[in-house]
């Protein structure tokens, strides 16, 4: 667990710097935000944080980890709180406001949309929880290397499991979530039925018996930064992975990797507020800012994950540093948002730990 | 304390012979210091000062020790066996679990029993915790108790069977009600016995899991045999090196150790990721047999994401662990004695089987054992070139640490490994002895 002790130790860190600091800067007004670093930091440092402070005067103090939602638990459990704001999973968001970790966000303390819209209408479904605030909608996706097929191009999840058509060897996350969706999906199943045919048993086996066609093809990625590594070597000709990087991999290093949104999957990530956070008032005023339409439509324009807000998506302008526009690129441009679906919260919750085993039988069988 | 043996018990007597009374106080034959202090309880006074000492001396060790390695080992396996998830936030029925014999009908008044759990866990927000804990033994009911939370909390009225089964009618159902029997107890052992996949049925008999999910068994045999063959592996490509250094002049061989040393030093993470580059399907050694006209470009061989990666790599980073000790017991040989059996008409190959092998033994138990027990629980080069055939049981430890978050489970699992370690550490004393083991 070297990274709660990371976490530990810059946390109190950057307390202690904190609470040196203040009576120097005469500043009354702190927020202490949790986040994931990388890229993703960076989009936030640049449309929430900096101008947050801007405008309000208040310190922002960012703490990074690898994944906010772990130390929370801590936090909490130890009675030490030292995190206002947090960046986490919906998934982890919802399973912690069950456990009673997090504090309540009243929806209507939330800006209205561009046109006045109240915050509860603006926002799209799920994105609003009785602890959460969406501040982004990241997907997974089908992407290839368009140097490999000069011909005919992929272009729906069944051509991912077609190795005649377009021969070479698939990466796919190590894990049962997004796969099982994805067989089902090339197998024929629509996607509103997807859920209801993986609570059979039946539609489990012919999940896999979809997987079981590329299995010997495939290579299982475990971290985020190998898929687009693997096109990029050649090891693969086709992946199933996180937008954001493939998208990086295209536009930084000038890769040909083409994304295919049909059959996206995609979930979504925001604001939590640890139970007995500090600095209550100032971190409510942080994510009522950060989440208004502008800052969210601001913060897509440095990563391809999209605003959840209805009126963000017109607002979103062009790639930082390019000219050319962002908006085709998020999950969330309606082009996009109608081919792919909501990856289901409550049936992984559920059924995570007997699908997880089931994969890695299935796997070293 | 003072034996036969002891010098100062010797001195004693001595002293006892040269002044037989004592210039003040204690009783005639009784010895004492010159202030009057029987000397057999200044002696014991001083010796408790020392022994004090040492161990103030090796206290910051021994707390060291306490604090990073025992405390939480003993966590752990207690975390393996205790789960209070359930019955700490559901206590009314538990209650009535303890009362009501193993196969009793719910009645009336086990319902209203969980009624007015569900409720205040409800209003706890702790529902979330319960429905985890359940989700282990039946998967997908984490949900059942998270939605029946949100409608229990604006209040149930009796009869709560009924009021329970119009939320849902999975309350009825046996499978839950023996699953929460036995999570009501907050010590059990349904955590080691998923871990050997089995299960208990609604009777509470030890079944065997579902074919399609049993997977530890397979994983743990899979880990020893693969450490097993990765340490007959170093041993194979380790002891000729290790010779070599040990019969080299100093110079050349200290330069050939640096050989050795260097990958030791370099960054495991850099060492697999090197093993990547080389081996994969686009990588060096394919793209040189493919030049060199051995394979053809459209069979490039599958070195790697497979359990041959597996091998390779962990042979490579576990190296050393088997060359040093081997190295530092054969520089102790004294060559004189295969000169003496070849003078005595030995060949060089019994010289060295019935001379030289048998004195390198206990280096050579000493790197197998550094090299098994650090294969048995090696996760990140597994995890990075281990492909599907290359798993081992402790990627399944870190899923369960890092991803579903089943802290238990990950403790049943360590356990085991740490107790099929100590079986074979065991083993190894019975065998060959731990007194011989020899690092140096």
């Amino acid at each position: 667990m070297k990274f709660r002790t990371t976490i530990i130790v810059s946390t109190a860190l950057a307390g202690a710097l904190a609470g040196l600091s203040l009576p120097a800067m005469a500043q009354d007004k702190t927020v202490n935000v949790l986040d994931w670093g990388g890229a993703y930091g960076q989009s936030h440092q640049m449309a929430y944080n900096a101008p947050f402070q801007e405008k309000t005067g208040a310190r922002v103090v960012v703490t990074d980890a690898d994944n906010p939602a772990t130390p929370i638990k801590a936090m909490v459990e130890a009675g030490n709180v030292t995190a206002d704001v947090a960046s986490v999973e919906y998934a982890d968001a919802v399973r912690m406001c069950d456990e009673g970790l997090l504090e309540e966000i009243d929806a209507s303390t939330l800006a209205p949309g561009a046109d006045g819209t109240p915050a509860a209408d603006d926002f799209i479904d799920g994105a609003l929880t009785d602890c959460f605030v969406g501040t982004d909608v990241y997907s997974m996706v089908l992407a290839y290397d368009d140097s490999r097929f000069p011909d005919a191009k992929p272009a729906t999840p069944a051509d991912f499991f077609d190795l005649e058509k377009f021969p070479g060897k698939r990466t796919m996350r190590k894990g049962a979530k997004f796969n099982l969706e994805l067989a089902l999906l090339a197998d024929g199943v629509p996607a509103a039925d997807i859920y209801s045919t993986l609570e059979t048993p039946e539609g489990v086996d012919r999940a896999f018996a979809k997987l079981d066609t590329i299995k010997d093809s495939v290579i299982w990625w475990e971290a985020g930064a190998q898929p687009p590594q693997l096109l990029a070597d050649g090891e693969v000709s086709m992946a199933y992975a996180f937008n954001g990087r493939i998208f990086d991999a295209a536009m930084g290093e000038k890769k040909p990797f083409k994304i295919i949104w049909d059959g996206q999957i995609y979930e979504m990530e925001g604001w939590v507020m640890p139970k007995g956070a500090p600095n209550r008032e100032a971190a409510l005023e942080y994510i009522a800012f950060s989440t208004a339409p502008e800052q969210l439509a601001k913060a897509a324009e440095h990563i391809s994950y999209g605003p959840p807000r209805a009126s963000s998506a017109s607002l979103v302008g062009n790639i930082a540093g390019t000219d050319q526009p962002m908006g085709p690129h998020l999950p969330t441009s309606p082009d996009n948002l109608a081919k792919g679906f909501a990856s289901n919260l409550d049936f992984w919750v559920d059924h995570d730990g007997e699908l997880s085993e089931r994969f890695n039988a299935w796997l070293a069988g | 304390m003072a034996t036969p043996l002891d010098p100062h018990a010797a001195i004693a007597t001595e002293a006892g012979g040269v002044a037989p009374a004592a210039p003040r106080g204690g009783g005639p034959g009784v010895l004492t210091t010159a202030d009057g202090v029987p000397l057999a309880v200044a002696l014991s006074r001083s010796r408790r000062r020392a022994r004090r000492q040492a161990l103030l001396l090796v206290l910051p060790l021994l707390l060291f020790v306490l604090v990073t390695f025992i405390v939480p080992i003993g966590q752990m396996l207690h975390r393996s066996v205790y789960n209070p998830g359930f019955a700490g936030n559901m206590p009314q029925v538990s209650a009535w679990f303890a009362a009501n014999p193993q196969g009793a009908d719910p009645d009336e008044a086990a319902f209203a029993a969980l009624a007015a759990d569900l409720t205040a866990a409800a209003e706890a927000r702790t529902i979330g915790i319960v429905g985890t804990r359940m989700n282990y033994d039946v998967p997908g009911t984490r949900s059942l108790f998270t939605a029946t939370g949100r409608k229990v909390r604006d209040g149930l009225e009796p009869p709560f069977r009924k009021a329970l089964l119009d939320i849902d009618g999975d309350w009825a159902s046996p499978e839950l009600w023996a699953a929460m029997r036995n999570a009501s107890r907050t010590y059990t052992s349904g955590f080691y016995l998923a871990a050997l996949d089995r299960a208990r049925d609604n009777d509470g008999n030890v079944v065997r899991a579902p074919e399609e999910r049993r997977v530890y068994v397979m994983l743990f045999l899979r880990t020893f045999g693969l450490s097993a063959l990765i340490t007959a592996l170093t041993f194979v490509l380790g002891f000729p090196v290790a010779h070599l250094l040990a019969t080299l002049p100093l110079r050349k061989s200290n330069l050939l150790m640096i050989l050795v040393l260097l990958p030791f030093w370099t960054s495991l993470l850099v060492r697999t990721s090197a093993w990547i580059v080389l081996l994969q399907q686009q990588g060096v050694i394919n793209d040189l047999l493919v030049w060199l006209g051995v394979v053809a470009d459209g069979a490039r061989l599958p070195m790697i994401y497979n359990q041959t990666g597996t091998i390779i790599a962990m042979t490579h980073v576990l190296l050393p662990f088997m060359i040093l000790p081997l190295y530092s017991v054969m520089r102790t040989i004294n060559p004189s004695y295969v000169r003496a059996a070849r003078s005595l008409g030995a060949t060089s190959w019994t010289a060295f089987r019935r001379i030289y092998f048998p004195q390198t033994l206990p280096g050579l138990g000493a790197g197998a054992l550094l090299v098994f027990i650090l294969a048995v629980g090696y996760y990140i080069t597994p995890a990075l070139v281990g492909g599907s055939s290359g798993q081992l049981i402790s990627n399944m430890i870190a899923m369960h640490m890092t991803e579903t978050l089943n802290w238990s489970m990950a403790a049943a699992l360590a356990s085991l490994l740490l107790g099929g370690v100590l079986i074979l550490y065991w083993v190894y004393d019975q065998l060959v002895g731990i007194d011989k083991l020899k690092l140096g």
